[in-house]
């Protein structure tokens, strides 16, 4: 075998001959993990997922799926009816009532946190922020929990730009969620920068440099993970599962119907990395901040999210994925009943809106009330994320008691939560 | 063109034969000159371009030997401290002879220097560097770059935003009331005057007036939550940050492991309970009680500033703040030199000293001090030293500098695994620690520029480099307040380094960059391999790897030395030698 055709390392190399290739040549940098193709199993037999839609900067509960209009704290919004028997939400939302369905609405969610970094370390890892430990968010539990074996791309993607993606906190760094800033348009830094046979050459002087490093340095080298790195990303660029970050040869009418919007395009590489086997996934829509001109604010979110949301949503099923994927809609809190001068809504950590479904979990289930006076502070039956994240663990069969050890040697609980029993099958 | 002059050139004038050949030879040497004035007149202006451009090509890449170690007698107090090397280096022999350990061999000097320059400047020396270095004839010339190191201004620079870490982390957050970079260029300047640091630390805990005008009571107003101080992160983080232990847990109960009670939070907290903001910035009001809600009771109960150890060491005076300032940095205090001597220490080795703790050392989780003659480790060694040189870092950073623990290779002899733990606990070898992403970005910029760069860089050169480096700490993560915990690589940083734009734009073959120079200035295909070695892991080839590149070069000779230059830096920059500090 010629070294030009060992080269091909990233124009989609068949995986036999890249092995052939890299054992031939004894360059371990070459050698990718033996592995399986991703599931394609279907329905109950498939292993579950789990894809949270962020709502950055804390979406309004009023103009989403809790609205309450003709009343002091409605504001200019008004609702819909939906397939949800007995619940309205905002008149934004047509595309997310046909699919209300199939999900179940909690509109009692209470923090403690009404600052944003805060407010989403609390909401994405179900413990308030502590200076002496970074927990992990549950995102990051899941993959450390569950086996990925055969998966060649990260089981934890983070789509868009949000500010605090999920991180590894005490699991390490290398749980962190992989990090996908305009998905559907490229993965950043995943083709190499020259031809084949140049990359090939490249490698082999890396091998050479890392194998004189390594005398008299085994112990610590191996614990640094740097060939290990290196390795799993030399794999993942070569990697046929690296196409499920595209969307070029999805026809343009499903395109069409996620959105021409990051976070379209995000909804729809969610859909494909977990049908690929990527265990968690996370798109984040930001915007929602409103302190000012909340409604117009609202309403162009909007646009984004029903389209893209319902369409996930509707896809999931189609491709009888959805009984083994949950999705969840949340955001680091809601906004206050009361307008403010500018037309705007502050931050609002009690009483706010979270949409979750599939996974096996119950739809149709509406949990909590706000007043709709906004005279209450508190609203009826309150949620804390805890529960939420037991319930969702619960699904993929985590015990949330479960003791994990921080690098200190500090025993801390997976999640303090217990599951809500309304949302799970009796 | 060749002129000749006979006897039957025609004369000009009537003269002599003999004044008439001398005549005719002048005006043949002018018509000469003329002529060859005239293709000097074409061709100057072009090779006057061709060499200008050699010789700067040739003197950045192999820049002259400047001397520009201060040879001056104002540094004889090297003395002074020679003990406290030679004490600790004692403790340190005593503790492997004890443990049954043998340390490793001493590394290449080029090695502790690099080290030293990751440590201090947050970048690997810059080719001229060790090309002056390399020249330097003294037998202490580490000693006396370490100073000289300490002296440039990137030092204060790079070490100020390590130290203001400590202390306010990364937030930028509450705005208006906040001002992260004042708080910053304070420090820049308290480690430019090499102010004491017990003092630097006092006027944290204490001053008042405005955040923009008194930038050490940025302290306070980091701290800031919906417009009142948070007594609380205060309180945890002057545990942390002064006295290097950890208290945060007995906010909400006694602590698990160590002495900790809720009560001493509350009282310690309440030492910052009478701060408050006004249009004068932070004050002090001394009439106000702090009040806290009782755990169990839910009632409100005011809490009265209590220390948990040595109240013999409060001051009779001062506001709660300055009596705080000075019972947490008294000499007395050894948490509080102890601390700032494991900072230190981490900072110089990338992680904390552990004082054999079974878990991994944090910077601020050090075990209370022991009590009795002789059981004093290296840590309260370098202390005692550190509290007798009135807090100066700049001298502790040089006595660590010159331990033999500094000075040890990080190849092990061993084959055991267990043994070679052990000697890394023991710091009989010197750790293998992942360099911090301002370091990653700091030394690929420096790798591919061949002149230093600091300040007097060009302007354009410092621009590049502060764009490449947010643009690169957004991809790469960035580990915050937390920087000096370890950590394991992860995916996609090792796809940053290997595909990321930053390698490319600064390696690739254009006038710029290092890769093309080193290739055209180079005389020979060794000189290449050794300057890219040098200029990337600070050393160079070994026999095997000269002959891999070497063959591999002569097999193909279808590229041009730009272009191998191009690849060679990739596996240099790529390999785990440049990213880990060794």
């Amino acid at each position: 075998m010629s070294i030009d055709r060992i080269g091909n390392l990233f124009s989609g190399l068949s995986r036999r001959d890249l092995l052939k290739a890299s054992t031939a040549l004894g360059v371990s940098f070459l050698l990718p993990t033996l592995s399986a193709r991703a599931a394609e199993k279907r329905g109950n037999e498939r292993a579950k997922s789990f894809i949270t839609l962020w709502m950055n900067g804390g979406p309004s509960q009023l103009e989403t799926w809790d609205p309450h209009p003709g009343t002091a704290i409605g504001g200019p919004t008004q609702e819909i009816s939906t397939t949800f028997s007995g619940v309205n939400i905002a008149a934004d939302y047509p595309m997310m009532a046909e699919q209300l369905q199939h999900l179940s609405l909690i509109r009692s969610l209470v923090s403690k946190e009404g600052d944003h970094e805060r407010g989403t370390y609390f909401m994405k890892t179900g413990y308030r922020p502590d200076p002496t430990v970074i927990h992990p968010s549950i995102g990051a539990l899941i993959p450390h929990q569950l086996e990925t074996k055969g998966l060649e791309v990260p089981p934890y993607v983070s789509l868009g730009d949000g500010q605090w993606p999920g991180r590894g906190g005490y699991l390490g760094d290398q749980f962190d969620a992989f990090r996908v800033f305009e998905p559907g348009r490229s993965v950043q830094n995943m083709r190499a920068r020259v031809g084949e046979k140049r990359q090939t050459d490249r490698l082999e002087g890396l091998d050479i440099l890392a194998k004189s490093f390594r005398k008299g340095r085994q112990y610590q080298s191996e614990k640094s993970l740097h060939q290990d790195t290196v390795e799993r990303a030399l794999t993942m660029m070569s990697s046929d599962q690296l196409k499920a970050f595209e969307i070029e040869d999805e026809p343009e009418s499903i395109r069409n119907k996620y959105g021409d919007s990051r976070f379209g395009r995000g909804c729809l590489v969610a859909r494909r990395l977990i049908e690929t086997g990527v265990r968690v996934v996370e798109v984040t829509l930001n915007g929602f901040d409103s302190h000012a001109s909340n409604f117009e604010a609202h309403t162009n979110r909007a646009a984004d999210l029903d389209k893209a949301f319902a369409m996930l949503v509707q896809e999931l099923r189609d491709r009888d994925l959805y009984d083994s994927t949950i999705v969840l809609c949340i955001g680091e809190f809601g906004r206050t009943p009361k307008i403010n001068p500018l037309d705007g809504r502050d931050h609002w950590p009690n009483g706010f809106s979270t949409l979750i479904g599939g996974g096996g979990l119950r739809s149709g289930v509406l949990i909590g009330e706000t007043d709709p006076t906004g005279m209450a502070t508190d609203p009826k039956d309150p949620v804390k994320v805890q529960d939420l994240y037991a319930t969702i663990l619960n699904q993929f069969a985590i015990d949330p008691g479960e003791e994990l050890m921080t690098p200190i040697g500090r025993p801390l609980y997976i999640c303090e939560g217990t599951p809500l029993m309304q949302l799970l099958d009796a | 063109m060749v002129l000749s002059i006979s006897e039957t050139d025609k004369p000009f004038f009537k003269v002599s034969p003999v004044a008439n050949y001398q005549i005719l030879k002048i005006l043949h040497t002018i018509e000469f000159a003329q002529m060859r004035w005239k293709s000097i007149a074409v061709y100057l202006p072009v090779t006057a371009v061709v060499l200008g451009l050699l010789l700067i090509v040739f003197s950045t890449a192999f820049p002259p030997v400047h001397a520009r170690v201060d040879d001056s007698e104002q540094y004889q107090e090297i003395a002074e401290f020679a003990s406290s090397v030679a004490q600790v280096n004692q403790w340190f022999r005593n503790d492997w002879k004890e443990a049954n350990l043998s340390q490793a061999k001493k590394a290449e000097e080029p090695i502790v220097l690099r080290r030293l320059s990751l440590a201090l400047h947050g970048t690997i020396p810059s080719l001229e560097e060790l090309r002056r270095f390399e020249s330097d004839e003294r037998p202490d010339r580490l000693q006396q770059w370490c100073r000289e190191m300490l002296e440039d201004p990137r030092f204060a620079d790079y070490f100020a935003e390590r130290i203001t870490r400590a202390f306010v982390g990364t937030q930028g957050e509450p705005f208006l009331v906040f001002r992260r970079d004042r708080f910053r260029n304070w420090i820049v300047e308290q480690l430019n005057q090499n102010r004491p640091y017990n003092q630097v630390v006092q006027e944290i805990i204490s001053q008042t007036g405005l955040w923009t005008g008194e930038p050490a009571t940025n302290f306070m107003t980091h701290a800031v939550l919906n417009g009142n101080v948070d007594e609380n992160k205060l309180a945890g983080k002057t545990v942390r940050a002064v006295l290097g232990q950890r208290i945060d847990c007995a906010q909400c109960h006694d602590h698990p492991f160590a002495d900790w009670k809720q009560q001493d939070f509350e009282g310690l907290a309440a030492y910052f309970g009478q701060v408050r903001l006004s249009a004068f910035g932070v004050e002090d009001r001394k009439n106000q009680d702090y009040k806290v809600e009782d755990g169990i009771t839910l009632e409100e109960r005011t809490v009265q500033p209590e220390v948990p150890f040595q109240e013999n060491l409060l001051p009779d005076s001062g506001t709660r703040r300055e009596q705080l300032a000075i019972w947490s940095t008294h000499p007395d205090n050894r948490r509080f030199s102890r601390a700032a001597v494991n900072r230190i220490w981490a900072l110089m080795f990338g992680k904390a000293f552990s004082e054999g703790a079974p878990y991994y050392a944090r910077v601020d989780d050090l075990p209370d001090p022991e009590v009795g003659e002789g059981t004093g480790t290296a840590l309260d060694l370098l202390s005692e030293s550190f509290v007798a040189s009135n807090y100066n870092i700049k001298q502790l950073i040089e006595t660590i500098a010159a331990l033999e623990v500094y000075r040890l290779d990080s190849t092990s002899h061993e084959i055991d695994d267990t043994v070679v733990k052990r000697q890394i606990d023991h710091w009989a070898v010197f750790p293998l620690i992942r360099l911090r992403p301002e370091q990653v970005v700091g030394s690929m910029l420096q790798a591919t520029s061949i002149k230093t760069i600091d300040q007097n860089s060009h302007l354009l050169t410092r621009t590049f480099k502060l764009i490449n480096e947010n643009d690169f700490l957004k991809e790469y993560g960035d580990f915050g307040a937390d920087e000096l915990d370890e950590r394991a690589g992860t995916v996609p940083q090792a796809l940053l380094r290997m595909n990321g734009n930053l390698f490319e734009e600064s390696t690739k073959p254009n006038p710029f960059n290092a890769t093309p120079r080193i290739a055209l200035a180079s005389g020979s295909p060794e000189q290449i391999l050794d300057t890219c070695f040098l200029t990337c892991l600070t050393r160079l080839p070994s026999q095997e790897e000269k002959d891999f590149f070497m063959n591999k070069w002569e097999d193909d000779k279808s590229r041009r030395w730009p272009q191998r230059t191009h690849d060679l830096y990739w596996a240099l920059i790529n390999s785990p030698e440049f990213s880990w500090n060794h």
